[in-house]
């Protein structure tokens, strides 16, 4: 503090900062009626829902309806199939986008396009499709069953292949554009100190992008965490195994809304860590 | 890291030591046709203006972009296909390309862990590398961290920490400032004549071609247009660029004795006895400028010309003179006011014929 106090810190960098943030939020005076009035509708809009929920929270009673078991379960199986579909995305979205970002082949733009069809699918659709496809009866999961007696939809392993299906896009769309915005050469750098393409990845590009993979990471997670429709469509509702907290609380709400209240208490508390880790971590440290 | 030797088994070897290579790139509107021999401890020069295909052409000796044609041979042995991973061949990139991500000394010890060294082995290479560009004491910093002369020593310890048997510079002091600029080319030129195999450098600068180079290939277009010593190049220059760029004018005419008739009009007296085809060449300092015709001068070299531009040049004057031959003529500031010159003026030019060199084309 009292570096700043002798003269020649004046026009250090330490103060250039705020000085250069307070011009830029004095640009307020020429905001036009047209665009603040909705603008501050929208602001309303948007955070009134989340108000309201801390307004009607059963706050006395919060302690004992978020330590009953059922809401422990619900939490658990979502953290861990949340995680699971997370892994999951990261193992096969990061070689994925990859691909789309670094290689040519034909094809290419309906390959993405494709990939990032599930961002927009209806998660119910998703759900109904992926039935389809590994259901008892579905394309693939007839033979599942057949050859090796596996069953996929209704099982703990549905609620992550669900998850995972709608949470995989927001992965690879987030590499995919920081592998986009990373400089190549780098990689052929590597190449000529004799690094495989595969090596160059793994050592050069890898941790190159890793804020990039971080944010995705996160986005995915978050996204998985709240799946509902292609949950409930293919993997069906059992508490303790199936059941994850959107679930529980869409369920609670029929009988017991305090509960579902809570639960979602519980939900907004995990968004808000989530997007105050993205941004004291991730968003800022991709700016450099 | 058995599968980056594998390829090498199989490569063909055919007799002698050194680079011999003929790159044709081409890419419908640009093609690239360059003839390129070396032998172990040349350092070459590709020198050419922007756009020339200098660093196509270092691009495919370190196998970054593949030859239409030609063929690509380093000490006897055939790199038409292979891949740049498997080549021996070490690349200094324009602004360096050090991982940001590691410290000065893994960024050196990456090829060595490439080529299958363990970890403890490639650090202390790396290491003994750092210290012979006297890098020691910032063998933990990460390349940020480095200033604009000592990432570029990393970047050729770097490259040359996997034992290359062709080294590849591209522009390797375009990114540094005038200043470190002098240092780094005297410490480059220690290291490149330090090193046994063949070093290749692509740069526009003709004086970082020709302080750091033993032979300059010049490139305009995609071809060879002139190769040799710098010495060479420097008085014997065949084209325009090349005579822009050594400071000559240059004129391309046919001989017969002592006169040079030239291709664009008037003829040139030249010392030289010669026929044929033949180049001129002469400095712009040779030239003296007139306001009025020279009555009784001795130079018969005399030509009618305009001023169209001027421009200080260090501590002279340079006239850029069109009219009956077109030239760069250098006179000292004093000079420059006395005969009251201005764009437009109307000047006698003249060259001694002794200070004319012709040479075949």
């Amino acid at each position: 503090m009292t570096s700043l106090d002798k003269p020649g810190a004046a026009t250090g960098p330490r103060t250039g900062g705020p000085r250069r943030r307070r011009v830029g939020t004095g640009g307020r005076r020429g905001v036009p009626l047209p665009l603040l009035v909705p603008g501050l509708v929208a602001l309303a809009f948007l955070l009134l829902p989340l108000v309201a929920l801390l307004v009607r929270a059963p706050w006395r009673s919060l302690p004992q309806l978020l330590t009953s078991a059922e809401v422990w379960q619900a939490l658990q199986l979502s953290l861990v199939t949340a995680t699971a579909a997370t892994a999951v995305s990261l193992v096969l979205g990061v070689p994925l986008a990859w691909l789309l970002a670094r290689t040519e082949f034909p094809g290419r733009g309906l390959v993405r396009a494709l990939v990032t069809l599930p961002l927009v699918l209806p998660p119910v659709v998703g759900g109904v499709a992926l039935l389809l496809a590994l259901g008892r009866n579905g394309v693939v999961g007839k033979w599942l069953d057949s050859w090796f007696g596996i069953t996929l939809p209704f099982t703990t392993t549905g609620v992550v292949i669900a998850e995972a299906f709608v949470a995989m896009p927001f992965l690879v769309i987030s590499v995919e554009g920081t592998l986009r915005a990373a400089d190549p050469r780098y990689e052929e750098a590597a190449t000529t100190l004799g690094a495989s393409r595969f090596t160059a990845f793994r050592r050069v590009t890898l941790p190159l992008i890793a804020p990039g993979i971080a944010a995705g990471a996160v986005l995915a997670w978050a996204r998985a965490l709240g799946e509902f429709g292609a949950t409930i469509t293919f993997a069906g509702n059992f508490p303790g195994r199936t059941q994850t907290m959107p679930l529980a609380v869409y369920l609670a709400l029929q009988n017991d809304p305090e509960a579902a209240i809570a639960l979602s208490l519980v939900l907004l508390a995990v968004s808000i860590a989530v997007l105050a880790g993205l941004r004291d971590r991730w968003l800022t440290g991709t700016g450099r | 890291m058995t599968d980056i030797d594998a390829p090498k088994a199989d490569l063909q070897v055919v007799g002698e030591q050194g680079l011999d290579a003929r790159l044709v790139i081409d890419r419908g509107s640009f093609r690239l046709d360059v003839g390129l021999t070396a032998a172990p401890g040349d350092v070459v020069a590709l020198l050419g203006p922007n756009g020339a295909g200098k660093t196509t052409a270092l691009r495919a000796l370190a196998g970054l972009v593949p030859l239409s044609d030609g063929h690509l041979r380093l000490d006897g042995v055939v790199l038409d296909r292979t891949p740049p991973e498997s080549r021996p061949v070490g690349v200094v990139f324009q602004d360096y390309l050090l991982f940001p991500h590691l410290s000065a000394l893994d960024n050196v010890a990456f090829g060595p862990r490439c080529q299958g060294a363990t970890k403890a082995e490639a650090r202390a290479q790396a290491a003994a590398w750092l210290d012979r560009m006297g890098l020691a004491e910032h063998a933990g910093a990460k390349p940020r961290r480095l200033s604009g002369g000592q990432a570029q020593r990393v970047a050729l310890a770097r490259a040359l920490a996997t034992r290359p048997r062709l080294l590849l510079l591209d522009e390797p002091l375009a990114a540094l400032d005038a200043r470190t600029r002098l240092e780094v080319r005297a410490q480059l030129r220690r290291h490149l004549a330090e090193f046994e195999a063949v070093a290749v450098l692509v740069t526009h600068d003709p004086l970082d071609a020709m302080v750091l180079a033993d032979r300059l290939v010049v490139i305009e277009h995609g071809r060879v247009v002139q190769e040799g010593t710098p010495a060479d190049i420097a008085r014997h220059p065949r084209t325009d660029y090349i005579a822009q760029l050594v400071g000559l004018n240059l004129y391309r005419g046919r001989a017969e004795g002592h006169t040079v008739r030239l291709d664009a009009g008037p003829s040139i007296t030249t010392t030289e006895v010669l026929s044929g085809p033949v180049f001129v060449a002469f400095p712009p300092v040779a030239v003296t400028l007139f306001r009025d015709r020279p009555t009784g001068a001795s130079a018969r070299n005399l030509w009618r010309c305009e001023v169209a531009g001027l421009e200080t040049h260090g501590d002279q004057i340079r006239a850029d003179l069109t009219g009956e031959l077109p030239l760069a003529a250098d006179l000292t500031t004093v000079a420059a006011a006395e005969l009251d010159l201005h764009p437009g003026a109307a000047v006698w030019a003249t060259v001694k014929a002794t200070q004319t060199h012709a040479y075949p084309a």
